[in-house]
């Protein structure tokens, strides 16, 4: 696993109280780890400010699991 | 119209001086203090630098952590004293009907330390200008209302109560009536805050409003003494189950008291100060009492607003000897505030607590921290202000005053259950 989706993870599991072993790449946010619209919104900012990059709302609407944050955000960093 | 009687069925309360009713009233009692130096934010560069705090808190005892981290803490207060007061009322929420079942919930402020936080958070990253999405729903101070209701499956009447240091017991006042109304059987009601925070402190200190005693905190809060300078800052919570008499009855719940009468006024006069010949204060009471049916020698406690500021003491005195007469001299007063300090938006509500404790014991709670020459010329001490010790005696009937910023007045009275 690359530091980008480790780091993904640990936030994931820190903010949504989830077990760390249900925050695979194909886990939904909303459908499979419990988060809300709020929630997603939430963890978007996390991912911004951990990693130093920008999502637009637009962009952040299309992130809806797991692997999809990760390589957005993996991209970014390219 | 024929209005329902209603009665309180359950109690629950976090304070300075107590995490649940039973630890409150025992302080209560007791005349223990609740101040002490601040820890929730860095206090050395404001002029007063104690106040009130509710100690031992954990909120993970009570929520998991993400749902912690979505309610600000007067929320986490509300919950916790809605928990205890519908545990204690031994409801059966299987078998009451749940449309009818309702919560009125204040809070003077709403949630200002996340208001705080999430503005300096905001700020500290222009570059990308971000609020957090739980900013409207942590501050807004008709969430408690929103929560409770959630977690019981209240669909009743529901809502906040925005008034000041009134709001709590114009929250209970409005409980009373849908239920006296029939639009209710159930109301779980009260008032929570959290206000301890550098705009909290910060912004009543700009007013001169607070204690500055950082030498001497724990005897600040000195109702009707002659050398009390301002009031201090209180958080907490308490909550009440009013229930409709018959619905009470049928359940074989166990009744505290019965509300025999609210009203509310307005001094219209000063956005902060109290009429200094407290002619609101005396129409709320005169109209509580007439909404009772009960007369000035039914009463026989008065739990004060006394917050321990100058120029609000004398005028609520002059008020209760403009409405009480002779009678004032026979009743019990005492101002619980000496010892919780100023819950704000709660504090109607911890203190129409001690005031249904006090008709249960037949003990009335005192006015701690008063020397005997600290006297205020503008104070007549013929009357009992309960100074410094509990005093058991027959409480039939109890009055519990509040006076909000924007001269919102709020008055409740609480009479002895009897069948």
């Amino acid at each position: 696993m690359s530091d980008v989706a480790a780091k993904v993870k640990e936030l994931i599991v820190e903010k949504l109280g989830v077990p760390e072993s249900e925050v695979t790449p194909e886990a939904s946010f909303t459908n499979d780890l419990g988060a809300d619209s709020l929630d997603t919104v939430e963890l978007i900012m996390d991912f911004e400010r951990e990693f130093g990059v920008q999502i637009s709302d637009d962009q952040a609407q299309k992130i809806s699991t797991v692997g999809e944050a990760i390589e957005h955000i993996e991209n970014s960093l390219k | 119209m024929n209005l329902r009687r209603v009665v309180v069925t359950g109690l629950g309360a976090i304070t300075p001086i107590g995490n649940n009713v039973s630890e409150y009233w025992d302080n209560l009692l007791k005349g223990v203090s609740g101040a002490g130096l601040i820890t929730l934010f860095d206090a050395s560069k404001f002029k007063t630098q104690f106040a009130c705090e509710v100690k031992g808190y954990n909120p993970e005892e009570f929520f998991d952590h993400k749902e912690a981290r979505k309610l600000d803490r007067y929320v986490q207060f509300a919950m916790v004293v809605a928990k205890e007061a519908i545990e204690n009322s031994a409801i059966q929420l299987d078998s009451i009907d749940l449309d009818r079942a309702g919560v009125i919930f204040a809070s003077g402020i709403g949630g200002i330390m996340s208001y705080e936080r999430d503005i300096a958070d905001f700020l500290q990253n222009p570059d990308m200008p971000r609020f957090n999405p739980f900013f409207i729903t942590r501050m807004i101070a008709n969430m408690a209302a929103g929560h409770i209701s959630m977690q019981y499956s209240f669909r009743g009447p529901n809502f906040g109560v925005v008034s000041a240091c009134a709001s709590s017991t114009h929250a209970i006042s409005l409980a009373c009536d849908q239920i006296r109304l029939g639009r209710a059987d159930i109301m779980i009601t009260g008032g929570a805050e959290a206000p301890i925070s550098t705009s909290g402190i910060g912004g009543f200190n700009a007013m001169r409003a607070l204690s500055t005693r950082n030498d001497e905190y724990q005897t600040a809060s000195r109702p009707l003494s002659g050398s009390r300078d301002g009031f201090v800052l209180g958080e907490g919570a308490g909550c009440l189950i009013l229930e409709d008499y018959d619905h009470a009855i049928k359940r074989g719940a166990h009744i505290y008291a019965e509300v025999a009468g609210v009203a509310a006024s307005a001094d219209a006069y000063h956005m902060t100060a109290t009429h200094p010949d407290g002619l609101g204060a005396m129409l709320v009471m005169r109209n509580a009492l007439k909404d009772a049916g009960l007369t000035v020698d039914d009463i026989d406690y008065i739990n004060i607003h006394g917050t321990s500021t100058p120029n609000g003491d004398p005028s609520e005195i002059k008020a209760i000897q403009g409405v009480f007469g002779e009678s004032a001299k026979k009743l019990n007063i005492s101002s619980t505030k000496s010892m919780t300090g100023h819950l704000m938006g709660a504090t109607g509500a911890i203190e129409a607590i001690a005031s249904i404790l006090s008709i249960v014991h037949n003990e009335v709670p005192p006015t701690i921290n008063h020397k005997e020459d600290d006297v205020d010329p503008n104070i007549d001490y013929s009357l009992n202000y309960t100074f410094n010790v509990s005093q058991k005696r027959l409480v039939r009937a109890a009055m519990s005053n509040t006076f909000g910023f924007g001269g919102h007045n709020a008055t409740i009275i609480f009479k002895k259950f009897e069948g």
